[in-house]
Parts: structure tokens; C-alpha cells; sequence
């Protein structure tokens, strides 16, 4: 079945190598890096940066679980959100998170980027996935 | 001539709650009217400008509220900052009137919010579609961040509850008008964890006004309330769980100032009037955790004091400095456009010696909005 990326700009579900990847920004000037990716630097407005993978393993830092469907969104609930930390970038990223049960989830639980279906879309057919990170060696999310 | 003063002239309310029955224009209507009487205006022109604060009541909202009272033809003009959109309102009145510009200026905030969790043109599709759009869940991330920090739990957020619920009891202008105990707010549905039902505040309807005049030096009224400052600020990048609601903050977040201590600060310096100078708050208590979070963001507390501050029933009616008298949001709800000059006529009430929690000998007073945008605002009035 199609897969489509809910933001086929910066997440990739091949990112050459077979696996997903976000893509960020980085900035020449601060040497920070971004995302959502941008042209210009989200922390100190530097125009000069360079599009980057960001790394695909991270630390939980917060999670919680949306019981409810909030306005526009199509897919199942509860369903897990959070933020992850990934050190190699310098950044917190917000994220799906593929577990949707709090309980089972603690603060610098180690997590990997996965592939979350959202929806399927009922024109189309495809399946509309997004960028979510689960706990490293769980059963991938799709 | 010395600086010129700005002082509360009036102040109207209409109730926050549910009207099925009344469109936001009549709304409106009923709070500046009341405001106008307050002043005792009855002479035109009644003001030589209007700004009225809406986020969701759509194109020169406040135009219609005035023109239905015939006191349109001075500049109006309608201002949109998320849940600070009222005190954006005041701080423009606020400074036009220091420069000169006009003696009195009508503000006022309208709002009929749809129910649920709020819908925002702020959010992209997209991001509403994969479930990144979901309010309450950044509040609760927020509040999960802040216990971790500041040694909270599920209990002292509960305590905030049933303190502004105790309060709001006794607030006829408040949606919620009855005592809860923690028993019930824990037991109330969790929404997004750590998160209850009862510990977020109810998107509703209302609105509040208020009138501005410039009076010169010292007056003969005992009880005339001036505004001593009215900032608004936003936020700095960097901090992935502010009101901006970013997709990706830094993780050397930590001295970064919010919008609300921006806000605050400037706001205490263009008073001169200190944290410890304030004898009552009414404060954004869009959850439970929101308001001790302005504890810290505030200055009433040094940064990871908001439970120890809480339990000392400083925060109290009765304490050394009450917090959200009226209820809070928790008990009035909350319309967008209205709900920081509903701070604001409190506030006013309370300097003025007649609010239904009336904090005894209170002189200065200090209202805070935070949200969506990043926009913070920090009123100080005093008598
Ligand atoms: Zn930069």
C-alpha cells in the first residue's frame, strides 16, 4: 500500500539508505541545529545554513497521551506525544511518540525514530504517515 | 504638569459562561455600557478612541458593538493577541493616552469561544492532521516538565484547583460556581496525562471593559485606581514548550527568559513597584500547573518554590498575597478577547475596597495573560 509522509519536506521515509530520517537545518553562523528545516536560522536569524539529517536515536524527556481527537485529526486515540531529546543535534524535537501508554514510559528512556501511520486517506487509499519515535527495540510502530 | 496619570475611570463586565441565546456583539454591548455608566459618561463624545481585544469574533468585531451603542466615528480598532489580546488592547489605550494623544479611551474584549479544545488558524493543517495540534497535550508536557523541576505532584496541582474553585464560588460572574475537593479533581477524567478534566480551564464566552482617562498629578479621589504599568511581550527562541509552541526547542534552554518574565519585568520596572510590593494576582490558570509555573515566571517565588509557596497559604484569601481571587480561569472560564481586562475589572474592584473576595487593605495588584502567539502581558494597577 502507498505511504505518504505527512511532510514529505522534511520527513523522509527513505532517506537513502533505506530508513526515515528528519531533515533540520544547519546554521553556519551559531552552529545550532533546527527544525522544522528553514532558510533562515530559527535562533539567530543567519541565512547562511545547510540542510542536515538529524539522528535518529534520542532520549525520552516528555510524554504524554492525547485521549481525545483534537480538531483536524483523522487517525485512532488515545495516541502518544512527547518530546524527545537528541543530544547529537542540541535539540528537542515534538514527536508522535508510539507508545500510548504514560506508564510505560520514563524520563531518558533511550528511543529511535520509527514510521507512524496516521490515517488512511479514504480517497486516495494511501496510508498518511508521520515521524514517531519509540523506545529503542520496540516493535516498530507501522 | 508632571507625567501624566492613568486612571481606571470605569469598569464593566459582562458574566463569562455559556449564552446560547446572545451574539458576541450583544455581549459587548452589556460590558460597555456598564463600563461607560461606571465612569458616569453621559456627555459626547464619550471617548476619542476604542480598542477592543478578539481573537475568534471575526472582522471589526468592535465596530459592531459600538456602532450599535451610536458611539462609533472616533478610531477603532480591534487587536488580536491570543489570550493577551485584552491587556494588548490596554497597553495601546495605556500609551496613547501617556503621549498625549487622547484624554479618554474606551477598551474592551469580547469572545464567544466554540466548545472543545480550541481550534487555531495558528496550527497548519497538516499539523492538526497528524495530532501535533493538540493543546491540552503542551500543557501537559509543560506540567510534567515543571514537577519534574520543581518537585510537584499530581496533588499540588489538585490544590490549585480547589483553591480557585473556592474562590470562584463566591464570584457571580464566574461559570463555575462550586467548591471542589482533590478527591474529585483526581478523580475526574485524566485528558492527557498528568492532566485531569477538572484541572483545565473551559473555553466560554463574555466580556469585560474598561475606560482609560488621563488625569494630571495627585487627585482629590481616595480611591482612584491608575494603571502603573501595562506591557506586553513575546517570547525569545529556544524553549520547546512555551506558548509559541515550537516543533523543536534547544536543549540550553535554561536561561532563556519566558514571555511572561520578559513581561513582567518590564512591567515592574516601568512601575518601580517590586514582586514584593503587590498585594493581590489574578494570573493565567489555563491548568492547574500553568498558575504555579507564574509563581516562578512571576517572581513571587524564587524558580522551583511554586509548592512550598502554595502550601504556605501565601496564595490564599486570607494570605500574606492571594492569587486569582476571583476564581481564575478555572472557575470563570475563559473567552479569549475578554479574559485579561476581566483581570483587569477585578483587579479594579479589589483597589477599590468592593470585590466578592475582597483582599483587605489591598493597594497594588497585578495581572498576568500568557498564550497563544507567544503573547505575555503584566498589568499593574494600584491606588
Ligand atoms: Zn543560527
Amino acid at each position: 500500500m502507498t505511504e505518504v509522509s505527512i511532510q514529505p519536506e522534511f520527513f523522509l521515509l527513505d532517506a537513502g539508505d533505506g530508513r526515515p530520517a528528519l531533515v533540520g537545518t544547519y546554521c553556519r553562523s551559531c552552529a545550532r541545529r533546527s527544525f522544522p528545516p528553514s532558510s533562515t536560522c530559527s535562533w539567530c536569524g543567519n541565512e547562511q545554513t545547510d540542510t542536515v539529517h538529524l539522528s535518529r536515536t534520542g532520549t525520552l524527556w516528555g510524554w504524554t497521551a492525547v485521549t481525545a481527537a483534537p480538531p483536524g485529526y483523522r487517525g485512532p486515540v488515545p495516541f502518544g506525544f512527547g518530546v524527545v531529546e537528541l543530544p547529537a543535534d542540541g535539540i528537542r524535537v515534538v514527536t508522535r511518540v508510539a507508545v500510548a501508554d504514560p506508564d510505560q514510559l520514563h524520563h531518558g528512556q533511550p528511543v529511535e525514530l520509527v514510521v507512524d501511520v496516521v490515517h488512511t486517506d479514504e480517497e486516495s487509499g494511501a496510508r498518511v504517515v508521520s515521524w514517531a519515535f519509540a523506545p529503542a527495540g520496540h516493535q516498530e510502530a507501522r | 504638569m508632571g507625567e501624566p496619570v492613568v486612571e481606571i475611570a470605569g469598569v464593566g463586565l459582562h458574566p463569562f459562561g455559556r449564552f446560547p441565546d446572545r451574539s458576541v456583539t450583544e455581549l459587548g454591548i452589556h460590558a460597555v455600557r456598564a463600563a461607560l455608566n461606571d465612569a458616569g459618561i453621559t456627555a459626547r463624545p464619550a471617548f476619542q478612541a476604542a480598542f477592543c481585544g478578539t481573537a475568534y469574533a471575526g472582522v471589526a468585531a468592535g465596530h459592531k458593538v459600538l456602532a450599535a451603542l451610536a458611539l462609533t466615528g472616533c478610531p477603532i480598532v480591534d487587536v488580536e493577541a491570543g489570550c493577551a489580546s485584552g491587556a494588548a488592547a490596554l497597553m495601546l489605550a495605556d500609551g496613547a493616552i501617556r503621549a498625549g494623544q487622547y484624554e479618554t479611551v474606551l477598551v474592551f474584549g469580547i469572545e464567544k469561544m466554540p466548545k472543545g479544545i480550541i481550534r487555531s488558524t495558528f496550527f497548519e493543517p497538516w499539523r492538526e492532521e497528524v495530532g501535533l495540534a493538540a493543546t491540552p497535550a503542551y500543557f501537559a508536557l509543560r506540567a510534567q516538565r515543571l514537577m519534574r523541576e520543581s518537585a510537584l505532584t499530581k496533588e499540588d496541582l489538585a490544590a490549585v484547583v480547589v483553591k480557585n474553585r473556592a474562590n470562584g464560588a463566591a464570584n457571580p460572574d464566574a461559570m463555575f460556581r462550586t467548591p471542589v475537593t482533590a478527591r474529585e479533581v483526581l478523580g475526574s477524567r485524566v485528558v492527557c496525562e498528568p492532566l485531569h478534566l477538572w484541572m483545565l480551564c473551559s473555553p466560554n464566552e463574555g466580556a469585560a471593559a474598561v475606560v482609560l482617562r488621563r488625569a494630571e498629578g495627585v487627585s482629590a479621589h481616595r480611591s482612584r485606581v491608575v494603571v502603573r504599568a501595562a506591557t506586553l511581550r513575546s517570547h525569545l527562541p529556544g524553549n520547546v514548550l512555551g506558548e509559541a509552541t515550537p516543533l523543536a526547542g534547544l536543549i540550553d534552554d535554561r536561561d532563556i527568559p519566558s514571555p511572561t518574565t520578559l513581561a513582567a519585568d518590564a512591567a515592574h520596572e516601568e512601575s518601580g513597584v517590586g514582586p514584593d510590593e503587590i498585594d493581590v494576582v489574578e494570573c493565567q490558570d489555563t491548568d492547574a500547573a500553568r498558575e504555579l509555573l507564574a509563581y516562578e515566571e512571576l517572581r513571587l517565588c524564587a524558580p522551583g518554590e511554586a509548592g512550598s509557596l502554595l502550601a504556605s497559604g501565601e496564595v490564599h484569601l486570607g494570605g500574606r498575597r492571594p492569587v486569582n481571587p476571583s476564581g481564575g480561569l478555572l472557575s470563570k472560564g475563559e473567552p479569549l478577547g475578554a479574559s485579561a481586562l476581566g483581570q483587569v475589572v477585578e483587579l479594579t474592584l479589589q483597589l477599590r475596597g468592593r470585590a466578592a473576595n475582597q483582599v483587605d487593605g489591598a493597594r497594588v495588584a497585578l495581572a498576568h495573560t500568557v498564550g497563544r502567539g507567544a503573547n505575555a502581558s503584566v498589568v499593574i494597577l494600584s491606588r
